[in-house]
């Protein structure tokens, strides 16, 4: 028997959920949200639009595979989606204490205490997603016994700002110049761009990237709320005066079409998972895609030169827009998937690469 | 920028074309490689279909199928799957379309043949989903491998060879080891390794007999094993529903493997590559509908190679659609019909759709479940064919659980991981490295023995994963031993943590008492007894929590649940409104409880439902119709154990729970429910256990004046020898609550008397062991019936074409009966009416009788369905579950107005062998049961539906050359007109010593062959592997012969080499008699509802 300290999960209903701590020994507080992805957490936990989240994982089984080296090559990471741990802490039911695989370097448990991240496990997953699926998204606090409450407040800090890089970056030498807006880019996005032509300058997401010499903008996805992003909102504004390609991911989506004049609303419990279904409006072609989110489009309120593109086959939400006569497209979800490409949705990129 | 949009927009939704008539074809009998999966994805093919309004006509001999009940399809045909019947049915029914993908390899090879003779053509029929050509370029390995090159993916490097020499050839140049396999053929069938050339030498020639191609392959050995499903429509979308990983590494054929699901060991990046390329090969391959991609993957990188594609539903299809919830049998028949899937509705939650990648927050243990020990002289070594006959699906929020669950339900009397009765191994290192079916088992002892995890991967190649995970079930049994306690009340005394984390790693209330050594103070029972109460004392309780598709994203309308003890509120809401009815299912597909059992559950559930009340089911077997979400109001995919069964009756709070349905398994706990205060419906659990033990049924066949074959039981080995001296050998023996002949056995003389009882002992020692006196050549009888408070309601009386010696589950079943005396019948009526009566019977039961002359002796009794009850109904068409049920629920049921002596043809229900699958074993039948599936079929006489049914099992009407060695003395003379007949039909016949003389002095004209230890020639063993001989029959001299003999070589050169064989007297003069008197083309094409 591992004798773990005690810890709980206490959402903002009241309803507490015992169990023990497997990360670092700290009480933390944070916007309870769960992902239904089976596999992939050493890639969910460093995606930025996670910043602040306590992350239930809906897959019970956690940590099987370890964690893969943290190596960073040209400041992009080989394996995951940022620096670092943007969630602030981890709810699993069943934590794998040895973990196997070839490249693996060190244990979820191990990570999480190097990066400061409090984890708890032997809890009811399944029983908090019904929570706040009834409820919706609410705030909770992971309690590590004996431990102090780490004081973070992520409702008074830009999200936005704090995930997105800090200085203009630049990647790969090709013919066509791309400016990324990063919101919290995860770098699997970079990585699938770097496989173009293309050279690419990260840009912080509130930059005035409008006196730069361009041949397309990507609006990247981020952390949370759109309305947070004014001044990225205002830029892009500028931009779609203009005809160079336009393409908006993610909250980059929202941002996108809140330029426009469009309006979002929050989601109950948000799209956070590896399944989610899209169609095509009143088309034959669909795809399942990646998503973690918690604002959609809503795609009435869009200007007529826009036609709703994507629809959300669960729950009817917008998931994709494109301009009428410009070439300018955005989609909700990741359109890139790891290494081998070609997936579901990698010809978004190829349509909006070929476009600069 | 328009063009963009264009590009993205295309692909309008096409209209869907207009089928009338569908013909589906279902897999047959079950067998080794091929079983209850295809009766669960042909039922809900014909579901889709039937919801479409399209008429749907089903082919299928195996009348014990949930799909050949009324309701199901609109025409059944109890045939033959060969292209000779099935073009036959065409002709007749001119259907428009027609589905191959629901009936396993049996269909699919069917209908690739009715393909390639252009039947398919000429009668302008559609194939619906995966095109034909599409079938082939998976099923050829040289189209297959030049297929997936094509779009550069890696296969395993093969060559298809058409004869030994270039077989030698081929494993040459890859190297060995190498793989061998017989291109088309199901399961694996005449495949292995071969380490050298002379291996090679007597694989090569085994699977040649299977198939004219022969694949050759570099073997893969200590890869992962891993598997996709993937699901794609008309308008090129693509999903995968799930993925799973096998336990065992490749080189264990992955039906003989253990099987998690969702793959455990693999990275997302692993995912993602090899999703992407199943979605890759299925799109370029043109799937419609479902397919399946397995694949070899390299444990140390990212390298694979695809193993094989199978464009069908296949046992893992039924395994991903029980795993995640998500109908993919259902669904690829939509898509057959057109549908993209965004015009389907996700099932389980009614409003989302079917286009998605299920989630899941469980995990799901596979687990084979063999009956090895049932045959003699079987190879026990698992590989790359399979031999497993059935399987179970556990479901846990930790693998601990899921895995511990699973080694129970396989009900081979283990408790689960640790906890069992110590296994005597010789040489624990070849055990982990040589895999059988007791390999899991194997691993627990080594690490008990102190063996560390390095060692055991390096032996068995299992992920280090899976045996940390196993090591944690170790740690925690060994912590509870180390806290031994002397008393009852010092059990309280225990951490309720630890108590607490052993049930979360799926310890059973039984497996901590043990642990704690409460056995020694008090009985096994009292001791799980005991845990029980303290753990409701201090509420370490379980929870139900639901299969959803979305891992609890959106809410579910269906009910199909689990128990965990890693959660803290139930999924159900309980009201405790007494509406539950619960029946107990029958668990793993075995030897001797099978599909049948299935159907039983299923028509309970129908007419519960009927009646207002709520369904409940227990069940675990992924391979069935009852643990179909949609077949009951609340499914528990759960535990048959008397824990598990008082958990979730606990819950449901049930109006009554039914025993009778599911085979021995839920009999078995009867007893133990009703001393919980249970209440049963229908026949009491008083009554039942008179029934079930021997010493009570005897004193009340006695005290009703009954016979009986003369019995006693043994307690000591001077009453036996006593006993013995009275009756006189042969002698059956058998310990009560036996299932399939399980330890049952003739003994001929002391010696193996002896020698038996050793053995029976040890199998059960509560209850005692039996002898009785072995009555030869006489006529067994079956009665299937219902009563009510003691009084028959219906019945029906079947006889057995073998004599009694043959286990009622291998024997040719005859209803109505041909060839019973008025008399015999009515006085068996008689009895039975008594023992009804005796026994208060309300509900299903089954008398099997010994009738010599008009003296008729009680076997024995069960008070529950019997294997024969779907066959019976269906002949009969009055179906006895139903009326049984009715009965259980206190219903009012009326007699039906017809019995047996209306009906004006014959059923006839004949049994399925799979010894080609199981190495060595001897196949011949005895009082143990051999056979893994059975067909019924009809005719307008007896010859007529006994041909139909032979051939649905199998058999080919010979074509020249008979080999026939006709055993003792008197079955000489037995077979001596079927012999004469088959001389006049111009048959040769070729038979050995004795019987050649036999035949010789009776005028009967033969040549002569030797057995392999006599010399001269023509050798019999040559002229099988010369494949001069089109069937043999063999008549065993004794049934107890276990050595290796010539007969033994003679019967297994006949399975190895595929030539049919005939084991019985009395089966082979009926079959030789129906080829003999009547031709094939005569077989009436009558659908079930014409007779």
């Amino acid at each position: 028997m591992h004798h773990n300290t005690n810890a709980s999960l206490r959402l903002a209903n009241g309803a507490v959920f015992k169990g023990k701590s497997f990360g670092c020994e700290t009480s933390v507080k944070g916007e309870v949200v769960f992902n239904t992805a089976m596999t992939g957490y050493p890639e969910i936990l460093t995606d930025p639009s996670c910043f602040g989240k306590l992350l239930v994982f809906t897959y019970p089984l956690i940590g099987n595979y370890g964690v893969p080296i943290e190596e960073i090559k040209e400041r992009i990471s080989t394996f995951f989606e940022s620096e670092k741990i943007h969630a602030c802490g981890v709810v699993i039911s069943d934590y794998s204490f040895e973990y196997s695989h070839w490249n693996a370097v060190k244990s979820l448990s191990a990570w999480l205490k190097e990066q400061s991240i409090p984890a708890i496990y032997g809890v009811d997953t399944r029983e908090i997603t019904r929570i706040i699926r009834e409820e919706g998204v609410m705030d909770g606090t992971l309690v590590v016994e004996g431990a102090e409450e780490m004081v973070v407040s992520v409702d008074s800090v830009n999200a936005v700002d704090v995930v997105s890089c800090k200085e203009v970056v630049r990647h790969g030498e090709g013919k066509k110049k791309l400016v990324l807006v990063d919101c919290g880019v995860k770098h699997d996005l970079i990585r699938a761009l770097l496989r173009y032509d293309v050279q690419i300058t990260q840009v912080p997401w509130n930059y005035d990237f409008s006196q730069l010499e361009y041949d397309g903008i990507m609006i990247s996805n981020g952390p949370s709320a759109p309305h947070a992003c004014e001044e990225t909102i205002a830029h892009v504004k500028c931009a779609l005066r203009q005809d160079k390609p336009i393409m908006g991911i993610g909250l980059g989506h929202q941002i996108l079409c809140m330029a426009d004049g469009a309006s979002v609303v929050k989601l109950k419990y948000g799209h956070h998972g590896h399944n989610q279904p899209v169609r095509m409006v009143n088309g034959s072609r669909c795809f399942i895609t990646d998503q973690n989110h918690e604002y959609a489009v809503d795609a009435a309120t869009l200007s007529e030169d826009w036609v709703s593109l994507l629809v959300n086959m669960n729950d009817n939400t917008n998931e994709g827009v494109c301009h009428k006569t410009k070439p300018f497209i955005s989609v909700q979800f990741q359109p890139q998937l790891a290494e081998e490409g070609s997936t579901d949705t990698s010809f978004l990129l190829d349509e909006f690469m070929g476009m600069l | 920028m328009n063009k963009m949009i264009e590009n993205m927009i295309q692909g309008e939704v096409k209209p869907r074309p207009e089928f009338k008539k569908v013909l589906l074809l279902g897999s047959g009998a079950l067998k080794i490689g091929e079983a209850g999966e295809f009766d669960y994805s042909g039922s809900q093919a014909l579901k889709a279909l039937k919801e479409e309004g399209i008429f749907t006509v089903l082919i299928n001999p195996n009348i014990a199928t949930v799909q050949t009940s009324e309701g199901v399809a609109d025409k059944i045909y109890f045939l033959p799957v060969t292209p000779f019947f099935v073009e036959k049915v065409i002709e007749k029914e001119r259907p428009d379309g027609i589905l191959l993908a629901f009936g396993g390899q049996t269909a699919l090879n069917c209908g690739v043949a009715l393909y390639k003779s252009g039947v398919l053509e000429k009668y302008n029929i559609q194939v619906l989903g995966t095109s034909v050509q599409a079938i082939m370029d998976t099923e050829d390995r040289e189209l297959f491998v030049k297929k997936l090159d094509e779009i550069n993916v890696k296969t395993i490097k093969s060559q298809a060879v058409e004869t030994i020499e270039d077989a030698r050839q081929a494993a040459k140049e890859l190297g060995y080891p190498v793989i061998i396999r017989a291109a088309y053929a199901l399961g694996g069938l005449g495949s292995g390794f071969c380490d050298n050339e002379e291996e090679l030498n007597k694989l090569a020639e085994k699977a040649f007999s299977f198939s004219p191609q022969v694949l050759v392959e570099k073997s893969l050995k200590g890869w992962k094993e891993i598997e996709y499903e993937v699901v794609r429509d008309r308008y090129n979308n693509c999903i995968t529903v799930c993925n799973m990983e096998n336990f065992d590494p490749l080189g264990i054929h992955t039906g003989e493997s253990i099987v998690i699901a969702p793959t455990q060991t693999l990275s997302n990046t692993d995912c993602s590559k090899l999703r992407e390329l199943a979605i890759r090969i299925v799109r370029h391959i043109g799937i419609v509908g479902e397919c399946n991609v397995q694949y070899a993957y390299d444990p140390e990188s990212e390298d694979y190679r695809v193993i094989e594609v199978n464009a069908r539903l296949s046992r893992s299809s039924a395994l991903a659609s029980k795993a995640t919830g998500y109908p993919l049998a259902f669904v690829a028949a939509k898509i057959g019909l057109g549908y993209g899937l965004f015009e389907l509705k996700n099932s389980v939650t009614k409003v989302t759709s079917a286009f998605f990648e299920p989630s899941i927050d469980y995990v799901v243990c596979k687990i084979p479940r063999w009956d090895l020990g049932k045959f003699r002289g079987v190879d026990r070594e698992l590989g790359s064919s399979m031999k497993s006959v059935g399987e179970v699906m556990s479901i846990g929020r930790t693998f601990e659980e899921a895995i511990q669950k699973g080694l129970r339900m396989i009900g081979q009397g283990m408790h689960g991981f640790v906890g069992n009765k110590e296994l005597e191994i010789a040489d624990i290192d070849k055990a982990l490295r040589e895999p059988t079916d007791k390999r899991i088992f194997v691993i627990s002892k080594a690490l008990r023995a102190g063996y560390t995890i390095e060692q055991i991967y390096q032996l068995t190649k299992i992920d280090r994963w899976f045996l940390q995970k196993l090591m944690n079930i170790v740690r925690t049994v060994q912590e509870l031993e180390n806290l031994a306690v002397n008393s009852a009340e010092e059990v309280c005394n225990i951490d309720e943590e630890l108590l607490r984390l052993a049930k979360v790693q799926g310890f059973s209330d039984f497996q901590i008492g043990r642990a704690l050594g409460l056995e020694q103070i008090m009985s096994t029972e009292d001791a799980a007894m005991t845990i029980r109460e303290w753990r409701k004392k201090v509420g370490v309780l379980p929870v139900v929590k639901q299969i959803d598709t979305l891992a609890a994203e959106y809410p579910a309308q269906t009910n199909y649940l689990y128990v965990t003890y890693l959660g803290v509120k139930h999924d159900v809401h309980y009201t405790g409104d007494k509406k539950s009815i619960i029946v107990l299912g029958s668990g793993a597909y075995r030897i001797g409880s099978s599909v049948e059992f299935d159907w039983c559950g299923v028509q309970a559930l129908q007419t519960i439902r009927q009646n207002g009340y709520r369904s409940v089911m227990i069940n675990y077997n992924p391979e069935t119709v009852s643990t179909d979400y949609d077949m009951c109001d609340r499914l528990y995919f759960d535990e048959l154990t008397f824990e598990r069964v008082m958990d979730i009756i606990e819950l449901e709070n049930p109006h009554g729970v039914i025993v009778s349905t599911g085979g021995q398994i839920p009999n078995n706990l009867a007893m133990r429910l009703d001393s919980q205060s249970v209440n049963i419906l229908g026949t009491s659990a008083k009554s039942i256990d008179n029934a079930e033990d021997r010493d009570k049924f005897s004193a009340m066949l006695d005290r009703i004046g009954v016979d009986q074959p003369e019995w006693s039981a043994l307690t000591s080995m001077e009453d036996v020898n006593k006993f013995i001296e009275k009756v006189g050998f042969p002698v059956l023996v058998r310990p009560s609550y036996v299932l399939s002949g399980a330890a049952m056995n003739v003994c001929s003389n002391q010696d193996e008397l002896e020698r038996f009882l050793k053995l029976a002992a040890n199998v059960s020692k509560k209850h005692p062991v039996v002898i009785s006196q072995f009555i030869e050549n006489a006529k067994e009888v079956e009665m299937d019936a219902v009563a009510q408070n003691g009084e028959i309601v219906a019945y029906a009386i079947s006889e057995h074409i073998e004599y009694a010696g043959v286990h009622s589950g291998d024997a040719t079943i005859q209803f109505p009966p041909q060839k019973l005396y008025v008399e015999t019948v009515r006085r068996i009526k008689r009895i039975s009416r008594q023992i009804a009566k005796e026994l208060n019977i309300s509900g299903p039961f089954n008398i099997q009788y010994l009738a010599k002359e008009n003296d008729i002796k009680v076997i024995e009794c069960n008070l529950r369905a019997s294997r024969s009850f779907p066959f019976v109904s269906k002949v009969l068409k009055i179906n006895l579950i139903d009326l049984a049920t009715k009965v259980m629920l206190g219903l009012p049921v009326e007699k039906p107005h017809k019995s047996l002596f209306d009906l004006d043809y014959v059923g006839v229900k004949a049994s399925q062998f799979s010894f080609n699958r199981l190495q060595k074993a001897d196949p011949v039948l005895g009082v143990d049961m051999a056979s893994t599936g059975e067909v019924g079929c009809i005719g307008e006489d007896s010859p007529s539906a006994v041909l139909t049914a032979m051939l649905s099992v199998g058999h080919r009407i010979p074509k020249k050359n008979i080999l026939l060695s006709t055993g003792a003395a008197k079955h000489k003379v037995e077979m001596l007109g079927a012999a004469r007949l088959l001389v006049e039909k111009g048959y040769k016949l070729y038979a050995t010593g004795g019987t050649s003389r036999f035949l010789t002095e009776n005028g009967v004209e033969n040549t002569m062959v030797y057995w392999p230890s006599e010399e001269g020639q023509p050798q019999a063993l040559e002229m099988l592997h010369r494949k001069e001989i089109d069937m043999v029959v063999n008549i065993p001299k004794n049934l107890t012969s276990g050595e290796l003999s010539n007969g033994y070589k003679v019967r297994r050169a006949a399975i190895d080499l595929n030539i049919p064989l005939i084991t019985n007297v009395r089966l082979a003069s009926a079959y030789i008699n129906a080829f003999c008197t009547m031709d094939v083309d005569n077989i009436a094409i009558k659908s079930w509802d014409e007779y």
